[in-house]
């Protein structure tokens, strides 16, 4: 219950609760139905941040161009803003479930068009910095949990904690001062050089280069990508380290383990058989749950290294009063941050069988 | 009186505050949450140049260990040639103001509802658990950048926007713990003794949950400091000439190269702050926690 005990730093709830039902078609069921009335307030509320917008929306897009009142008028019964509402909100409700999120003011195309564009950059920012963040966090939980109150154990707990208390846009300038301004090791921003472009297949740049079979590509993609990808995943390494520490203890007390040590199992084998599977459970969960907390995290580290995604997009759209964009864009991050936590509840019960059992 | 018989008539809180007070590290931690404070409180007084005076002449001057630093500017100047030290004390009153006010509202909100929805239940506890449930939906940033963005920087929406995400916190601990102590013996008794229902939640509630509320809410005071710094270097937190340490290190974002005290300092000052609120809280929560003392 208490979120912050897991040290979650960018404020997603805890650890999911068990719940009631034990069968999993229950389960996955109740969670499906659980998710209609979240995702219907989450419209709500993306809904109610547009009527939060000072000024009115017509004016805002229509700039410093003249028009008659006529016209403006005509402009708002277009656009619905002449409709109640609650005839509004059911209609943007609608509208979003056909992907029609309006028309962006500055693209002048359809904003989900506009997203898509820049879903890919962010797609692959993202999974490069969970991968990071686990291939990081796990083993140096296991290990400072398993050598509890040793130096090892110490290290890791310390820069768990400065980890999760170091703003993210701070970590990406330093990271940024040392490895390209001073060492010239990676370049400070952008996704990949001019013309190391691989013919877009995926739109992931680091598996197009290697279906078209160019190295030098791909080695040009993850010198760009290193960088953003590091300054993402490492508060969520802290997190991730912290969570699998506290798991590995709880587990290593637990009266099984203490059964297969008595039984006369090797060290290796009861923390490979019983501590690592056990301990995984929250491990994993949280880790569903901290790629929702990295879609936040990546509009800053997005605008820092200039990584062309759609966080970068959606902070250009604020500047740009580019409001359906923000709109959509935020809906999106939502709804995809509410299946991520049902995803974190269902795998939590997979990877735990005294619930799943 | 023995020592021993003086901490047996300690009451528990005595007792937790001689535990923290024990600890070098959370007292430490604590020392210096407690005079950034007093920095921010009495910033007028204790700054040694106005934060805005600009003097083009001291434009990206090192701090004082470096050549061409010198004492009456000790942390150096920005590309304006302000004087940095006098800046990250003002920046202080925002960055600790915005996480002190933000984490005192919305704890005094997410506790009352919290404890209101745990004890009446039924249709209300309904209604604010799925409020609660949808906010929780929303990543924290995506949340904070899409509200601000929509309704403009400034100090007073920054609180606003921080606070609507933050009572779900304080809203789920006081509604948890109040659920908890809602069947305990001593409600039950004050319930026979006929009290109204806002007088058991005032009188014995209230006292009972306020301890984990105190704890979760110092753990978030660092939170909401890293978020507000966040929507500052976005440019979409106070506005010059007001400074803030997010701000700042946006500030010195474009003199990397030649200035790196610029962007460092504020956001190694954001980093000490929150490293001794998330220490002294740690240290705060195993001295005042009975269960881990019995």
């Amino acid at each position: 219950m208490l979120c912050c005990d897991a040290g979650l730093s960018y404020g997603g709830c805890g650890p999911p609760s068990p719940p009631p039902h034990p069968r999993m078609t229950t389960r996955l069921l109740q969670r499906v139905l659980h998710l209609i009335p979240v995702l219907l307030g989450t419209a709500l509320v993306v809904f109610a941040m547009t009527s939060a917008t000072p000024g009115d929306p017509v004016q805002i897009m229509l700039g410093d161009q003249r028009a008659t009142p006529e016209q403006i008028a005509a402009l708002r019964h277009d656009m619905g803003l002449d409709l109640p509402l609650a005839e509004r909100f059911i209609s943007f409700v609608w509208r979003a479930l056909q992907g029609d999120f309006g028309r962006s003011f500055f693209h002048r195309r359809p904003v989900l068009d506009v997203i898509a564009d820049r879903l890919p950059a962010t797609i692959e920012l993202t999974l490069a910095a969970a991968v990071l963040a686990l291939a990081i966090g796990i083993p140096l939980g296991l290990l400072a949990g398993v050598r509890r109150g040793r130096a090892a154990d110490r290290a890791a707990s310390i820069s768990a904690l400065v980890g999760v208390s170091m703003p993210g846009f701070w970590l990406g300038l330093l990271l940024m001062l040392l490895f390209s301004v001073t060492l010239h090791w990676f370049p400070v921003s952008g996704r990949t050089g001019y013309g190391d472009e691989p013919v877009p297949i995926t739109h992931l740049l680091l598996i197009d280069s290697l279906l078209a079979g160019r190295p030098a590509a791909l080695a040009e993609a993850l010198r760009h990508l290193a960088l953003p990808a590091i300054t993402l995943a490492l508060p969520m390494a802290a997190v991730l380290m912290r969570v699998t520490r506290a798991a590995v203890i709880d587990v290593l007390r637990a009266d099984y383990v203490l059964f297969a040590e008595s039984k006369g199992l090797s060290r290796r084998r009861v923390l490979l058989l019983h501590v690592l599977k056990n301990a995984l459970a929250p491990a994993v969960s949280v880790a569903a749950l901290e790629i929702g907390a990295l879609l936040g995290g990546n509009m800053i580290v997005e605008t820092i290294f200039a990584w062309p995604g759609v966080g970068r997009l959606v902070v250009e759209a604020i500047f740009a009063r580019n409001y359906p964009l923000v709109q959509a864009a935020v809906l999106l991050y939502a709804v995809v941050f509410v299946l991520l936590n049902s995803l974190a509840d269902v795998l939590y019960g997979v990877l735990n069988p005294r619930i799943a059992a | 009186m023995s020592a021993s018989l003086a901490v047996h008539d300690a009451s528990p809180s005595a007792l937790g505050l001689r535990r923290f007070v024990a600890d070098r590290t959370s007292l430490c931690c604590a020392v210096i949450v407690l005079l950034a404070g007093l920095a921010a409180v009495f910033a007028p007084a204790i700054a040694p140049h106005d934060p805005a005076d600009a003097d083009l002449l001291r434009r990206l001057q090192p701090p004082v260990w470096q050549a061409g630093g010198e004492f009456a500017y000790p942390l150096g100047c920005d590309g304006l040639g302000r004087d940095i030290l006098s800046r990250l004390i003002f920046g202080a009153r925002v960055s600790l103001g915005v996480g002190f006010g933000v984490v005192l509202v919305s704890s005094v909100i997410g506790t009352l509802l919290g404890m209101f929805s745990g004890f009446a239940r039924g249709g209300i506890d309904a209604v604010v658990s799925r409020v609660a449930d949808v906010l929780l939906g929303f990543p924290y940033l995506v949340f904070a950048i899409g509200l601000m963005g929509m309704m403009g920087p400034g100090l007073g929406n920054i609180v606003i926007t921080l606070v609507l995400k933050e009572w779900v916190v304080a809203f789920r601990v006081a509604r948890g713990e109040t659920l908890g102590a809602r069947e305990q013996d001593y409600v039950e008794a004050a319930r026979a003794l006929g009290c109204p229902s806002w007088r058991i939640m005032c009188g014995e509630i209230l006292p009972n949950i306020l301890s984990p509320v105190l704890v979760v809410a110092t753990i978030r005071m660092a939170h909401v400091i890293i978020m507000e710094s966040s929507l500052s270097f976005l440019g979409l937190g106070v506005q010059p000439p007001s400074v803030s340490w997010g701000g700042m290190v946006a500030d010195g974002r474009e003199f990397l190269a030649e200035g790196w005290w610029v962007a460092t300092l504020p956001g190694l000052a954001i980093l000490v702050v929150v490293l001794a609120i998330n220490l002294a809280s740690q240290g705060a929560r195993e001295a005042f926690d009975p269960r881990l003392h019995r």
